[in-house]
């Protein structure tokens, strides 16, 4: 466990957990105090997720802090290679699908305008795939994964310069099945 | 002169076209066609307005109107302006020859409507060579109400294969992809629309990306890949009915459809074993036959007119470039684009001599030209992002996409001959959605 994650349990319990805490020890050490009245149980369930570095429950997909919140990574001009800045999310999206035998992802490989349709098609699948590799040699399971290219035929963004262009060469990782 | 000058001074050309070409503005929905003015190299020719003889108003074809663009849009000839028509006659003893000589015209084309809309139309055309006072051509059409606009492009690819040798294109169509909205909201068509840019027709709506129509070789279908079903899947639609059979629907890409010459066989794209391959579909028996086996993206398969070889895309050698293998499986790709860093999407002109082709670098998409037996390349459109090239049934024209700003384009441009040289004569469709991947039919069988 790193250290992060163990100053985050420390505040949780801080916070959330403390009339638990207080009921606990309360009695060993004064029982002529009256016993405070017990709090009602917390309405947001956060049993079992440790913060923003715990790549194995659910919650983590909607926690902004969390790696698994992030599932677009983006690729240079023609090429399919995960960047070395992307493959944590990677990583923590297989360590996700290692720990939820139900998950199931969909890979969306997608190209910018530049050059021909078909060939985009191509190049959005071979980015899958290479998502798709990684997401493999790290735990999830190839029935948990697919991909489909979509080519230059779904861009996020519609002009035609690099501002543009970058942020459409992408794999999203998309879940079907969330657990 | 080297081929580097020769495409800079192509290009300069096409250039300067675009610029004459960029006061046209688009319409709602509606798909523009602009001609500009022809060069030196077309040849001068008048079609005087046709007489209307027959009961009732003339409707809303203007038949010489519609005759003289298709000429001017081929880029081979310079139909002469309205205003400079000082006579207008319709029959033969009324023309006077000698002032259509004084107007610099080689040809002259005259004609009367007679019938009225219940009982159909009866157009009495000539074809007159000025220069010798000789009617060339002398015919009559019968046409249906509503039929008079078909009836024009009839007689336009009659003028056109009366004094070119070869057949007009003028009654073919144009398949092409539109795309409106943004985002999720984008929604995609499949249009067939005449040669000219009329009567735009949806034959196919979607919420998901259409792309890569591809004609039968008698023009009665349609193949294209559609998203609809969330992965890519191929069907052949037939134009006449709107009936559709998917052919293709494997895990991975089903992409490129083309038909083979006999309209027997489909080459296509398949990516069910891993990554992008040419596949040979027999569409009777559905069996495939695996072309290509290599782990680049091997793409955009099109037939020569052989039904024996097929051109494709392929970055085996790192970098997109066009290929061409044996459709029997023996023999190894052999590489055929020479020149540049990024060749792709061929399209074969009808006699295989030539591909068109979109040819670039990172920043700068061209439609270029390369001779099969030379290797030659020649650039024939302005870019920067030009793509899809497709030739006209006779090989005298290209059209493609491009862009101007968010707009779509099509545009058409003279290949051959001395049209070609000064890339004089351009069309334009405009329309406000993305409109790209035109697919120019073949000759209606």
């Amino acid at each position: 466990m790193t250290n992060v994650t163990r100053t985050v349990l420390v505040a949780l319990i801080t916070l959330g957990l403390a009339a638990c805490a207080s009921k606990e020890t309360a009695p060993v050490e004064d029982t002529s105090t009256p016993e405070p009245m017990p709090e009602p149980e917390p309405v947001v369930e956060t049993t079992g997720y440790q913060g923003p570095t715990d790549y194995t429950s659910k919650e983590g997909l909607d926690d902004p802090r969390n790696l698994l919140s992030k599932r677009v990574i983006y690729f240079d001009f023609d090429k399919s290679n995960v960047k070395p800045e992307y493959r944590e999310i990677l990583s923590a999206h297989a360590t996700y699908m290692a720990a939820n035998g139900g998950a199931r992802v969909t890979l969306e490989g997608h190209a910018d305008e530049r050059g021909t349709r078909e060939y985009n098609l191509g190049l959005g699948e071979r980015r899958g795939n290479s998502a798709m590799g990684l997401l493999d040699a790290q735990g999830a399971a190839s029935n948990q994964l697919s991909v489909v290219s979509y080519g230059e035929e779904r861009p996020v963004s519609t002009c035609s310069n690099e501002s543009c262009w970058s942020r459409n060469r992408r794999v999203e990782i998309v879940y079907t099945r969330v657990q | 002169m080297t081929v580097m000058q020769l495409c800079l001074r192509v290009t300069l050309a096409v250039t300067l076209a675009a610029a004459l070409m960029s006061s046209a503005a688009a319409r709602d929905d509606e798909l523009i066609i602009q001609i500009t003015p022809a060069g030196e190299a077309a040849t001068p020719i008048a079609v005087v307005p046709f007489l209307w003889s027959a009961a009732g108003v003339p409707g809303e074809t203007d038949m010489s109107k519609v005759i003289s663009d298709d000429l001017a849009r081929s880029g081979q000839f310079n139909p002469l302006p309205l205003r400079d028509m000082v006579e207008r006659p319709s029959r033969l003893p009324d023309v006077n020859y000698g002032l259509w000589r004084r107007l610099e015209v080689n040809y002259l084309v005259i004609g009367e409507i007679t019938g009225s809309p219940l009982d159909g139309y009866e157009i009495r055309m000539h074809l007159l060579d000025v220069v010798s006072g000789e009617a060339l051509t002398s015919l009559v059409f019968g046409a249906r109400a509503g039929g008079l606009r078909y009836t024009a492009h009839h007689i336009a690819d009659t003028i056109y294969e009366e004094l070119l040798e070869v057949p007009g294109f003028f009654r073919t169509r144009i398949a092409y992809i539109t795309a409106e909205g943004e985002g999720d909201n984008t929604s995609y068509s499949l249009m067939v629309a005449d040669a000219d840019g009329f009567n735009p027709q949806p034959i196919v709506r979607s919420r998901e990306p259409l792309l890569s129509p591809a004609w039968s070789p008698d023009a009665s279908r349609l193949a294209y890949v559609s998203f609809e079903q969330g992965n890519s899947s191929i069907f052949i639609q037939e134009l006449a009915t709107g009936q559709r059979e998917q052919v293709a629907r494997f895990r991975g890409i089903n992409g490129a459809p083309s038909f083979s010459p006999d309209g027997r066989r489909l080459a296509l794209t398949l990516s069910r074993t891993g990554n992008p391959e040419i596949y040979v579909m027999d569409l009777s028996s559905r069996r495939l036959r695996q072309i290509t086996n290599h782990w680049a993206i091997d793409t955009e398969p099109v037939w020569a007119p052989d039904g024996q070889t097929l051109v494709f895309t392929s970055d085996r050698g790192g970098k997109p470039q066009l290929y061409q293998v044996s459709v029997s499986g023996d023999g190894k790709p052999q590489r055929v684009t020479r020149q540049g860093d990024y060749n792709a999407r061929a399209s074969m002109s009808p006699s295989g001599d030539r591909v068109a082709l979109v040819s670039g670098t990172a920043e700068d998409y061209r439609i270029a030209l390369m001779d099969r037996e030379t290797y030659l390349m020649q650039i024939v459109s302005d870019g920067p992002l030009d793509e899809s090239p497709s030739f006209a049934p006779n090989g005298r024209m290209v059209l493609y996409a491009s862009r101007r700003g968010q707009q779509g384009v099509l545009s058409a441009v003279p290949v051959y001959g001395a049209a070609a040289a000064g890339h004089t004569a351009h069309q334009l469709i405009y329309s406000d959605g993305h409109i790209r991947e035109p697919a120019w039919s073949p000759l209606r069988q």
